[in-house]
């Protein structure tokens, strides 16, 4: 009996030591040299291998890095600048740091404010949706709240909030790295900048049809009306086929506009409540923070909201 | 034995409810909206502005591309507007609106009921007038039906079959034509053949239209050159490629066209447009309508002018009752569910159909049993369980073109048969259109 | 009105249901319940009725506590294992023993692999052997209380199969077996020492027919199966008709029809495709005839199917449907 097993074990000894030598001449043998500085740099990546930063993978983008001359056309969204200036640092280049984005679902059309016409019973993709028709309701433009972009984003950045019906992203998580962007098949998802101490302004709405039209779909829809371009002191606001646009690179976080929008399409997030303003003999008592949806009392501070 | 095709199919309830329903002409309306998007291929350009006065039959618009085709007034009237309007999905489409004034027909169309034989006509003049009368296939493609009839140099057309399966349940406008209008339907077809040369034709007629087939029949006494095939009953029989397979045995080789096994397929509305349009100078102005549905107390066959708002019709049927859940532009298996009723009628619409919920509303999705079913019910010998999984995943359009996804006929088997109610044709068919646009886009280069 | 309802196509269904499969398998499997009810006993629905129970109760829990996904049970597919269990077991079979089956079957063989449609191996067989490698004794020692209405008398014992490999290690020839055991007339209707699901060829036969008709399976799996452990145990028996048991003996024995109609046709299980299907069937039918010839297992069925099981992903990817529009490669 005990022969049996002492005869086992020499047998599995053996061919342990056989595959082990023969594992390693073959790993000697097929070796891939490759520069050890791509190793460096892929191990300071984070490995969410998600291709925000446009290359093929984590491994792909180290690659390439290396074999690049300077660091222009580089930037891992996730890592953000901290990643890319340890990179740099590796590499012995300078890097220029650059301003963090999130992503901004700019639509408002929650079933409050946007009725709905119909009742889709297909599978519940935007996709599939968006190619059989113009939708569930009077905005060919709007969110179509089946959650492509929540299925497409690899951080648990976005979601389609039940009681609204449309997405909304958690800036926190957001990195920015523009998948959801790319499964959006109405284009309402643009990487804006995430602006100083996360405040920022944004039109809501990219509905091009007629003002009649649109706010008859939607009562916080941009109907084009232009004030908003006509009261922004720095000229960032564009109006082009009855939709505003705000260039979040020349706006100064005024929100003149947000006051002067009819249909509240214009949000500004993340800033500190506006002090009441003084009671004129023309205005009625005013309310506080009127046009300027404030976050602090919601569950999650940092989530973009309608 | 009836013949039928090889590979597939299923067996929906063919509810054929409104087969007695005679054809009615639908009462004049006030304004006709015609769309310019009446056709496969580029929508047609209007030529008439603002204020213009026609007459039915008149061109409103005129061919924009190869694969195109010229519009003609339904109406006699003024022009009120030239502009964007929206069809059945919502999207906005270029339309003509006309107010309509009288019934005033162009000069040279023959409006009266007398049957013309003869077919003087050499086939380059035959497709000229198919062209010009703006002749598009009716059994829904809405294919330009001259290019059809001219094909390449390269590809020899050898038989027509005249494609009377209307395979599709509820669906009673070919019963009703084959029984009403058996000769025209059979002289189109003779034209037809003149114009591509061929010698040979065949009706395919599904086995659960008797009073059609006796009638095709009856008139086809004196067209020997056209036979009646009765077929089997089974979905979709009336599918191009399976309509081949059955009639004269051959299959079109995957990713081909029908002309390569040297057949060409045309509906048997069709055909009876071609016949008004050659020997009757009469355009594709009007369609037999089918507006049918078990909520609906009365089924009718309505012939109706182009550009008559699906509202309209539905008022004059009755009205939508109560528990009207879905209306559908063409039957339950390949139709469009209607989201705007207020759209008017294009050339190929042949069918109104309302469902109730319980008839329609999708059951919940749970998981594949790999049961293969979606398998042994597609006609094309495809695999949907393994495409739609495929699709879900998103990005794999190579291995789907190996899995053939391109020679999906979109019928709607695969999700009409899973048992475990998987949507499988909705993935399916955007990532057919991905798939396919790749492939066009290489043989560019 | 209501808004209306606005969809891709189909806008339509057929009758089928996951549900409806399973219904139509249960109903198929009734006239086998019943024969082995009356042949061997209430211990029968006993182990059927608990069978039944513990696995739809264990893919419960697991679905709802453990997962916190939607509970399926309502499909019937743990039903059906529940009763193939069952009628793979002795019929006197504790209790417990089933509850063991049960929860190997679907918590390990189903839910692991991620519940109905995951699974690579057959529940109720992968049950059935780790009941047979953990309780040898228990699960081969067939014995049962006697049939209702006094129809045959109490049976103890080894099945035919088990007499027969006993006896031909022991070194006696099948003509001696077999004037020990019984005639062929009484194996084909009434099969006495066998588990619950072997002992009637005609009530299987029946439900497969029904099944048949109902267009619940093809009749691929089980033709191919039964044709190939005919005809390979046929040319071993024209070899040597004393050390190999005839082709008809091995048709009707073992749980070969049973295995053959309801368990190597499960859906999950099973090749897509027919030509896969052909060859799935005769790997079956070889690895059961090799078994039951030169095994230590008396009978080789359960491990056929389960060992084949494992091809199926293989047979899957490379053994397509005849296509619509083949081109024909120029030779």
């Amino acid at each position: 009996m005990t022969g049996t097993i002492l005869f086992t074990i020499a047998c599995l000894v053996a061919l342990g030591l056989l595959f082990a030598v023969v594992l390693y001449f073959v790993a000697q043998k097929f070796k891939v040299e490759e520069d050890p500085r791509i190793a460096t740099v892929e191990s300071i990546l984070p490995g969410a291998n998600c291709g925000g930063c446009g290359q093929a993978g984590c491994h792909a983008f180290a690659e390439n890095v290396v074999k690049a001359p300077g660091m222009d056309g580089f930037f891992c969204p996730v890592g953000g600048n901290p990643v890319m200036t340890k990179i740099a640092e590796a590499l012995g280049r300078a890097v220029e740091e650059k301003a963090p984005m999130v992503a901004v679902v700019r639509c408002q059309g929650s079933f409050a404010n946007r009725a709905r016409t119909n009742d889709y019973d297909g599978y519940a993709s935007c996709k599939v949706m968006a190619s059989l028709y113009a939708g569930d309701t009077a905005c060919k433009y709007g969110c179509l709240g089946k959650g492509d972009c929540a299925a497409a984003c690899k951080f648990d950045a976005i979601h389609v909030d039940p009681a609204t019906g449309i997405a909304t992203v958690d800036q926190d998580k957001c990195t920015a790295c523009g998948a959801c962007v790319k499964a959006c098949p109405k284009g309402v998802i643009e990487l804006r900048a995430k602006g100083f101490k996360d405040r920022r302004v944004c039109v809501m709405c990219i509905n091009k049809d007629k003002g009649a039209v649109t706010r008859k779909a939607c009562s916080a829809g941009c109907i084009g009306c232009g004030k908003c371009a006509k009261a922004c002191p720095f000229e960032a606001i564009t109006v082009e086929n009855n939709v505003a646009y705000i260039d979040f690179s020349k706006c100064k976080m005024c929100r003149k506009c947000v006051d002067e929008c009819p249909t509240h399409a214009i949000q500004a997030v993340n800033f500190p409540p506006k002090p009441a303003a003084p009671a004129t003999p023309a205005t009625p008592a005013a309310p506080a923070a009127p046009a300027a949806p404030v976050t602090p009392e919601k569950p999650k501070p940092h989530e973009e909201n309608v | 034995m009836k013949k039928t095709f090889k590979i597939g199919g299923v067996h929906p309830h063919d509810n054929k409810i409104s087969s007695a329903a005679a054809i009615e002409v639908f009462p004049a309306i006030e304004t006709a909206y015609v769309s310019m998007a009446q056709h496969l291929g580029a929508p047609a350009t209007p030529v008439v502005a603002v204020g213009d006065k026609v007459k039915v039959g008149q061109v409103i618009a005129e061919p924009a591309g190869f694969i195109s085709g010229y519009v003609h007034s339904p109406v006699s009237g003024t022009v009120k507007s030239v502009g964007p309007r929206a069809d059945i999905a919502g999207n906005m489409v270029p339309h003509v609106e006309i107010t309509v004034e009288g019934d005033e027909w162009m000069e040279g169309i023959d409006t009266s009921d007398t049957i013309v034989k003869d077919i003087p006509y050499s086939p380059e003049e035959i497709i000229a007038k198919v062209k010009a009368c703006g002749i598009v296939g009716l059994g829904g493609a809405s294919f330009p039906t001259h290019v059809k009839l001219a094909p390449p140099k390269d590809k020899k057309a050898e038989c027509l079959i005249l494609n009377g399966t209307e395979c599709e349940p509820y669906l009673t406008s070919d019963d009703r034509i084959m029984r009403e209008r058996p000769v025209e339907i059979l002289i189109g077809g003779a034209i037809m053949m003149k114009a591509l040369g061929v010698t040979r034709g065949y009706v395919g007629i599904e086995e659960n239209k008797p009073e059609a087939i006796a009638s095709m029949q009856k008139a086809a006494a004196e067209f020997p050159q056209i036979e009646v095939v009765v077929l089997r009953k089974r979905y979709p029989q009336g599918g191009e490629k399976q309509l081949i397979d059955a009639v004269i045995r051959r299959q079109v080789p995957s990713g081909a066209l029908p002309i390569d096994t040297g057949a060409v397929v045309q509906n048997v509305g069709t055909s009876l447009a071609v016949y008004e349009a050659v020997q009757k100078n009469k355009p594709l102005i009007d369609n037999v309508i089918t507006v049918t549905g078990s909520c609906l107390p009365v089924q009718h066959n309505y012939k109706v002018r182009i550009g008559t708002p699906m509202s309209k019709i539905l008022e004059v049927a009755g009205g939508l009752p109560e528990n009207a859940a879905k209306v559908i532009s063409g039957g339950p298996m390949m139709g469009r569910a209607i989201a705007n009723l207020d759209a008017a009628t294009v050339k190929a619409n042949g069918a109104i159909l309302v469902l109730t919920d319980k008839e329609t509303r999708r059951g919940p999705e749970t998981s594949c049993i790999r049961c293969s079913k979606c398998a042994q019910a597609c006609p094309m010998g495809l695999e949907p369980w393994l495409l739609n999984k495929l699709s879900r995943a998103g990005g794999r359009y190579d291995e789907l073109e190996a899995e053939r996804i391109f020679d999906c006929i979109e019928c709607g088997c695969c999700s009409f048969t899973c048992p475990a109610g998987i949507p499988l044709l909705d993935m399916i068919r955007i990532n057919k259109a991905e798939v396919m646009k790749i492939m066009r886009s290489r043989v560019k280069k | 009105m209501n808004k209306l309802i606005v969809s891709p196509s189909p806008h339509t269904h057929g009758r089928e249901s996951t549900q409806s499969l399973m219904r139509d398998v249960l109903i198929a499997l009734a006239p086998a319940m019943l024969v082995a009810i009356l042949a061997s006993g209430w211990s029968v629905l006993m182990l059927l009725v608990v069978g039944v129970a513990s696995c739809m109760l264990t893919e419960f829990l697991i679905q709802k506590y453990l997962l916190k996904r939607p509970v399926t049970i309502s499909d019937l597919s743990a039903a059906v294992t529940g009763c193939l269990l069952a009628l793979n077991l002795p019929p006197n079979s504790p209790w417990w023993l089933i509850v063991i089956g049960s929860i190997v079957a679907i918590g390990v063989a189903k839910m692991t692999f991620g519940g109905l449609g995951q699974n690579i191996f057959n529940p109720a067989l992968v049950g059935r052997v780790f009941l047979l490698v953990s309780f040898p004794v228990l699960m081969t020692s067939w014995s049962d209380d006697g049939s209702l209405f006094g129809i045959v008398d109490a049976f103890s014992g080894a099945t035919p199969l088990g007499a027969v490999k006993e006896g031909l290690k022991n070194g006696m020839t099948l003509s001696q077996i077999a004037d020990d055991n019984l005639t062929f007339s009484q194996e084909f209707f009434f099969n006495a020492g066998g588990s619950a699901g072997e002992l009637s060829a005609i009530a299987l036969i029946l439900g497969f027919i029904y099944l048949l008709c109902r267009r619940v399976i093809k009749a691929t799996i089980p033709v191919t199966i039964l044709c190939t452990v005919f005809v390979v145990s046929g040319i071993f028996w024209l070899a040597d008709p004393e050390r190999f048991t005839n082709p008809v003996f091995n048709l009707f024995t073992g749980g070969l029809l049973l295995g053959a109609i309801f368990m190597a046709t499960d859906y999950v299980t099973s090749p897509m495709t027919t030509k896969g299907q052909i060859i799935f069937g005769i790997g079956i039918g070889l690895i059961t005839v090799f078994v039951r010839y030169f095994g230590s297992y008396p009978e080789g069925v359960s491990f056929a199917i389960l060992i084949m099981n494992c091809t199926v992903p293989l047979l899957n990817k490379y053994c397509k449907p005849r296509r619509f529009g083949e081109v024909k490669k120029n030779g």
